[in-house]
């Protein structure tokens, strides 16, 4: 145990021996297993990659595969780039602007997110295509007779795509970037100015650098969506990476190829945020000020005011509004096709696997990044990020990676019940919704884990400290300090994984157990084979039961701002 | 070992980088020992990983009858089975709870007895009408007597207090360090300080420990500190120093302030002396000088007939004089043996505000002029 | 703080049990269990009457992907006991990974061609469907377009609508195509039909006939059935008008005939309902249900002496390709590749 202390010589030995210490540490080794619980699926899949798979890389290579990728490229950064803009600009106008209805678009900014991309994308087809309402009235109004008269931009293609997923992904980054604005410190805002940079250079110059790691997190989140989506891109007919992952899996029957094409699309996806966390090393981002005051504001007038009222209703009206009034209306023709289906128990269904999910996935999330903050190490940190990259891996591959472990691991326990008990246990796991819940753990957990890692970083390590001089073991410190300082962010973790739990379709398709539908699984069977408007009723039950969650979200969001906190809490001090 | 806290040659690195090297502490009951150095020293690391907050990686760490650290065999007690309390610099408060459940925070259990000290602690802090106060809503003298109670409510047998009172504006701090020490010692907890400054060590301080580059270089009682530092950075640490240079010549050093002893530093070595403000006494001459014609030569024969002196020098003017209120500063210049112009700080007791461009007569005790070997 | 836990608990516990109970897939006893990549709504008449000839139940999970992977990963648990698919990719991938069963049946045997089966009872076809052409009644004349070779001449230029190139009913016609003329000439057919696209592909069988009808295109290729569903839709009245646009051409009446696909079932390996799953495949090839999936699905019955419903047959009757469903299902990889080597999908401006 003697050892050097001189730098270069004791380096190494102090690796090693920390190591061998959190071998110890059961808080290490707990969230080494959650992460490895979470990693299983994706390390299924690449151990699915590594199984030969004849020549499909060459075919692709020389044929498509270069084309998948310029197209995927354009969308991502297409879907990045706009989500970041509106995301940022319309978080920007509602926490420091006034102008007319800022205080309903404060909320109302967020509905989009409860509505599925793909049925956006049927309803915006629907209006925008030759037959629809859109072009039907161009046509009456100026005399023309067919498609040769005029012409019209085509919505089936990769434009149409980036708009669609925009429309509906935006509100990730408004919601993280509005919360990172709100968390600001007016007096860094502030000595900005007296520096002499006016509200715009003041945003540029300093709020939107604070508020940078928040918004990396929404365009990432934004990005990996539209990376992994393949009911969209199929709708438009845009021939993504992903679609051909599928392709690779269905109609060359090469399953190892398209675990080697989403291995591929995973180094990339660690890759680009490997290289954006490296980008930002150095920086902290803790707020040094404790002072908050109620956040300037500008108030816009005239023509500003105007705009920002026509773009912020705009976004409301194309990203909610207008689905929402479509799928209204079918569902005030068609509702009884609905109703005489189950359609009680798909609602049950879907509510209780996302509130089941969102409960797995905020536990797991803050159970590791609570471990992370505990033993920083680098071992624990990779693999924690490792396993929130289930984000980026398309839903189907990622059930396939679900159901080999689980099903493995039931023939395990089957076997074992068997010659010990003699009974058998079945499908003990992959075969009930234990593996959808599962399922949408490891999908999203990215959501909760980050959410909560970001707001476990702003609580300064000297409240560990405290407790754990208190008396208090890391769990009780966890439970009595932690628990409820992060409280609104697990509650927003877990809006935000119910949410996207409630519009999930290939996870849930490919793990449910028989004879079992959720609101997304039914609606699916329907629009596969476009007859949307007779499941009207429940997509409505979708968009519906985002909406809830949604205006909690903004609450909470409003009611976690300190100063806010401070008006609340305040008690007479003498 | 009885009671207290027995640190024996702590060693502690980051990332290779040795922070602190083979330091050991002892802290009697109700002894208070100071850390004292400039930032980046170690002692906050010594008293974090004392604490149990980092592992231990070298040494060992006795609390009372107990070893809660052994960097042989890596024993590690985590910090909430130590019996410690630490009080934090940004006095780490809990946000959600109050004042009176921050302090009953680190109680296993509702103590009737503890709570009712609780209440004469809050008390004897004028605390009590703030004890349903939020921690935001409390001012920082407040928030930092809670921090300490909080520390102290669980009946630590270690108290750790790192910077304890820097957060505070000077007014405010020494009623606030008087509190506290009144209260360290009424508990007879044994107190392990860290600090950068040294009046607040000097104040609260059985026992001093200063520390640099990770490692003890001085280990005394307060005054023994001050009067007697080892070194040139154990002198300059307590408080401004002027610093001279110069090279022993039969066992003595001159200095523009006069010759001194070299403490039988050799012959030939290049040492500084380092003499406080303080140490230097100023008068104004008996007559002051006429501004006639024959000023300049007067002068030079009022030096030259003190030249036989040790402590005294040939000329030195005013430079400055401001008051401090019970001490007045005065800058003069002189000059080297070199010839060259220097500048000296003196502080003099009471209200002594010669007109800067006069001359003064400069004495200096010997006993207040450190000479070290340099560097 | 403390009663608010508890309350949270309680109802959270209650959630987990309820989603739980909810979940019951027998695997014994009278029951079967069905892997299907058709829609539930279109199979449920008919194995409700299934249910109530025979009394056994019919647990169902619909899913268009995974399904096989499914079967793979559970081993020897595999609840799966019969697989409802489609078209021939399907069982063929299934086959070919070793995941179904032989059945020997005499009912089977009888009730479906040889062609239409595999030739050991690994699957059969239940239904029948031709992807067929169909042509503006406009502006395009009778027999301008008579064989898929057609498709592909200059003459329709710029008139052509299709589905994407990798959809499977697709990918199955190109499979017959390399089966019929070979790769070399099925590849130039495709690069001909692509440089005569008037778009890129995309959207399902019914949108290509509304492209024709809004005068996108003058001819498409589509499922058969889907004319008889679009012009019996009530409760879309526009789809009986894109339908009423177009005329349904049989293709290579001068040639190898019709192409045709199956939809078809398959016992699934160590399938724990054996016989009942045999008994279920046996009624869906019984005169009952091939006269509902007739009826309500517009498909043609794989029993020949089972006659599709009125409205297909108004359409006059037709020579099929009797090319072997197991050739098909040979080609369909290659065919596959050849999408990506003509980047069809891309459009006729690439």
């Amino acid at each position: 145990m003697r050892y050097s202390l001189t730098p270069a010589v004791a380096y190494p030995f102090l690796r090693i021996l920390r190591q061998r210490r959190f071998l110890f540490n059961r808080w290490t080794v707990g969230t080494l297993l959650v992460a490895a619980l979470i990693a299983t699926p994706l390390v299924a899949v690449v151990a699915l990659a590594l199984t030969p798979s004849d020549d499909v890389w060459q075919h692709l290579v020389e044929t498509v595969l270069g084309k998948y990728v310029l197209t995927t490229l354009h969308l991502v950064l297409g879907v990045g780039l706009g989500t970041m803009v509106i995301g940022t600009g319309t978080a920007w106008l509602v926490t420091i602007c006034r102008f007319p209805g800022r205080a309903v678009f404060n909320w109302a900014l967020l509905l989009p997110l409860a509505v599925p991309a793909y049925l956006l994308a049927f309803v915006i087809t629907d209006q925008l295509e030759y037959a629809g309402t859109v072009q039907s009235l161009l046509r009456a109004t100026f005399g023309w007779k067919n498609r040769q008269d005029y012409w019209f931009p085509e919505i089936r293609s990769l434009g149409g795509a980036i708009l669609v997923m925009t429309l509906v992904l935006y509100p990730y980054v408004y919601l993280l970037a509005r919360a990172a604005f709100l968390e600001q410190s007016v007096c860094v805002l502030e000595v900005s100015r007296t520096l002499g940079h006016g509200p715009w250079r003041s945003f540029f110059s300093v709020a939107l650098p604070l508020a940078r790691p928040a918004i990396v997190i929404g365009v990432t989140l934004a990005a990996m969506e539209a990376l992994n989506d393949l009911g969209t891109v199929e709708f438009f007919a845009v021939n993504t990476f992903t679609a051909g992952i599928y392709d690779v899996w269905l109609n060359m029957n090469s399953r190892s190829g398209a675990a080697q094409l989403a291995s591929v699309m995973m180094v990339f996806v660690i890759a680009l945020i490997a290289a954006e966390r490296l980008a930002r090393r150095g920086q902290r981002y803790y707020h040094t000020s404790t002072k908050y005051q109620a956040l300037p504001s500008y108030r816009l007038h005239g023509i500003k005011g105007a705009c920002a009222f026509v773009i912020c209703l705009a976004l409301v009206a194309l990203g909610f509004l207008l689905p929402a009034s479509v799928l209204a209306t079918y569902a005030a023709e068609f509702y009884t096709d609905t109703l005489s289906t189950n359609y009680v128990r798909y609602v049950w269904n879907s509510l209780s696997l996302s509130a089941l999910a969102a409960f797995a996935a905020v536990s797991l999330g803050l159970f590791m990044a609570y471990g992370v903050r505990l033993n920083g190490g680098f071992v624990v940190r990779a693999a924690t990020h490792f396993a929130s990259i289930g984000y980026a891996v398309p839903g189907a591959i990622l059930a396939i990676g679900v159901i080999f472990p689980l099903g493995a691991l039931d023939q395990l326990i089957d076997a074992i019940s068997r010659t010990t008990f003699s009974t058998p246990t079945g499908l003990l796991f992959s075969g009930t919704i234990v593996a959808i819940v599962y399922g949408y753990t490891v999908r999203f957990l990215a959501l909760s884990y980050g959410t909560l890692e970001a707001s476990l970083s702003k609580v300064t390590p000297n409240m560990d400290g405290a407790a754990r001089t208190l008396g208090h073991g890391p769990a009780a410190t966890l439970r009595r300090v932690h628990f409820p300082l992060v409280r609104g962010s697990l509650l927003t973790a877990g809006l935000l994984v119910f949410v996207d739990c409630m519009k999930e379709l290939p996870l849930t398709l490919i793990l449910r157990p028989f004879n079992y539908d959720t609101l997304a699984t039914f609606v699916f069977q329907y629009a596969s084979d476009e007859l949307l408007e007779e499941s009207a009723l429940a997509a409505l039950t979708i968009v519906a039961a985002g909406i809830v969650p949604v205006i909690l979200l903004s609450l909470n969001i409003v009611r976690s701002r300190p100063g806010h906190a401070l008006e609340i809490t305040k008690e007479p001090v003498s | 070992m009885s009671g207290g806290l027995h640190v024996n040659n702590l060693s502690h690195a980051y990332d290779g980088l040795p922070i602190v090297s083979g330091v050991s502490v002892f802290v009697a009951p109700g002894e208070v020992v100071c850390l004292l150095g400039p930032s980046g020293c170690g002692k906050t690391t010594l008293l974090r990983v004392a604490a149990g907050l980092e592992v231990l990686q070298r040494g060992q760490i006795h609390i009372g009858e107990r070893i809660v650290a052994d960097g042989v065999g890596g024993m590690h007690v985590p910090p909430e089975n130590r019996g410690i309390g630490l009080m934090f610099q940004d006095y780490a408060l809990f946000p959600h709870l109050n004042v009176f459940e921050n302090i009953v925070f680190g109680l296993p259990e509702p103590n009737p007895e503890r709570i009712r000290w609780v209440d004469q602690a809050l008390e004897q802090m004028d605390l009590t009408a703030c004890r349903q106060s939020y921690p935001h809503t409390l001012s920082g003298g407040q928030q930092q007597r809670v921090a300490l109670l909080r520390a102290m409510a669980p009946e630590p047998r270690v108290l750790f207090l790192d910077e304890p009172f820097s957060g505070l504006d000077t007014t405010r701090r020494a009623r606030v360090r008087e509190q506290t020490l009144q209260l360290l010692k009424e508990t007879g907890v044994a107190t392990l300080m860290v600090t950068h400054d040294p009046d607040e060590a000097m104040f609260m301080a059985d026992r001093i420990l200063v520390m640099n580059d990770g490692r003890v270089v001085q280990d005394g009682a307060p005054v023994e500190i001050y009067f007697e530092p080892v070194n040139g950075f154990v002198t300059a640490l307590l408080g401004p120093v002027n610093r001279f240079d110069g090279t022993v010549e039969d066992g003595h050093v001159v200095t523009p302030l006069g010759t001194f002893d070299a403490n039988g530093i050799d012959n030939g070595t290049v040492v500084q002396i380092l003499i406080r403000p303080d140490g230097i006494r100023l008068t104004l001459p008996a007559t002051p000088p006429p501004s006639d014609s024959g000023d300049a030569p007067r002068k030079l024969a009022l030096a030259a007939s003190k030249s036989g002196n040790s402590s005294v020098t040939p000329v030195f003017r005013v430079v400055s004089a401001r008051p401090l209120g019970r001490s007045s500063h005065v800058v003069i210049t002189g000059h080297n043996p070199s010839g060259s112009e220097i500048l000296i700080e003196a502080r003099v007791p009471g209200v002594f505000l010669p007109e800067p461009g006069c001359e003064i007569t400069v004495s200096v005790n010997a006993r207040e002029a450190y000479v070290f070997a340099a560097d | 703080m403390k009663h608010k836990t508890i309350t949270f608990a309680g109802l959270f516990g209650a959630v987990i049990i309820g989603a739980i109970a909810i979940t019951s897939a027998g695997d014994t006893g009278k029951e079967v269990n069905l892997y299907s990549y058709r829609q539930p709504f279109l199979m449920k008449p008919i194995l409700d009457s299934f249910t109530d000839q025979t009394g056994i139940k019919v647990n169902m999970v619909y899913a268009k992907k995974g399904m096989l992977e499914k079967i793979k990963a559970a081993g020897a648990n595999n609840p799966a006991d019969v697989v409802l698919t489609v078209d021939i990719g399907r069982l063929n991938a299934l086959r070919e990974a070793d995941l179904l069963e032989p059945v020997r049946s005499a009912i089977l045997e009888t009730n479906i061609p040889v062609h239409l089966r595999h030739q050991d009872g690994f699957w059969f076809g239940i239904t029948t469907r031709a992807r067929v052409a169909l042509a503006s009644r406009e502006r395009v004349k009778p027999g301008e377009l008579t064989s898929y070779a057609d498709l592909a001449a200059p003459h329709f230029k710029g008139r052509v609508c299709m589905r994407s190139g990798k959809h499977p009913y697709n990918v199955a016609l190109l499979a017959s195509i390399i089966a019929h003329d070979g790769e070399a000439a099925a590849e130039t057919w495709l690069r001909d039909l692509k440089s005569n696209l008037a778009r890129k592909p995309q959207g399902n069988d019914r949108a290509q006939a509304k492209a024709i009808y809004e005068g996108v295109c003058d001819v498409a290729l589509a499922n058969n059935y889907y004319m008889g569903k679009m012009m019996t839709n009530d409760k879309k009245p526009e789809q009986k008008q894109w339908a009423a646009a177009v005329r349904l051409v049989y293709m290579d009446q001068d040639g190898h005939g019709q192409h045709m696909n199956i939809s078809g079932a398959a016992v699934v390996r160590g399938a724990k309902n054996r016989d009942v799953s045999v008994k279920l495949i046996e009624f869906l090839s019984g005169d009952f249900a091939q006269k509902l999936y007739a009826k309500h699905n517009h498909e043609y019955p794989a029993k020949p002496d089972v006659e599709a419903s009125a409205l297909v047959k108004s359409w006059g009757h037709f020579k099929k390709d009797e090319l072997s469903i197991e050739a098909i299902a040979k080609y369909r990889p290659l065919a596959s590749r050849l999408v990506d080597k003509v980047g069809f999908n891309d459009g006729p401006n690439s």
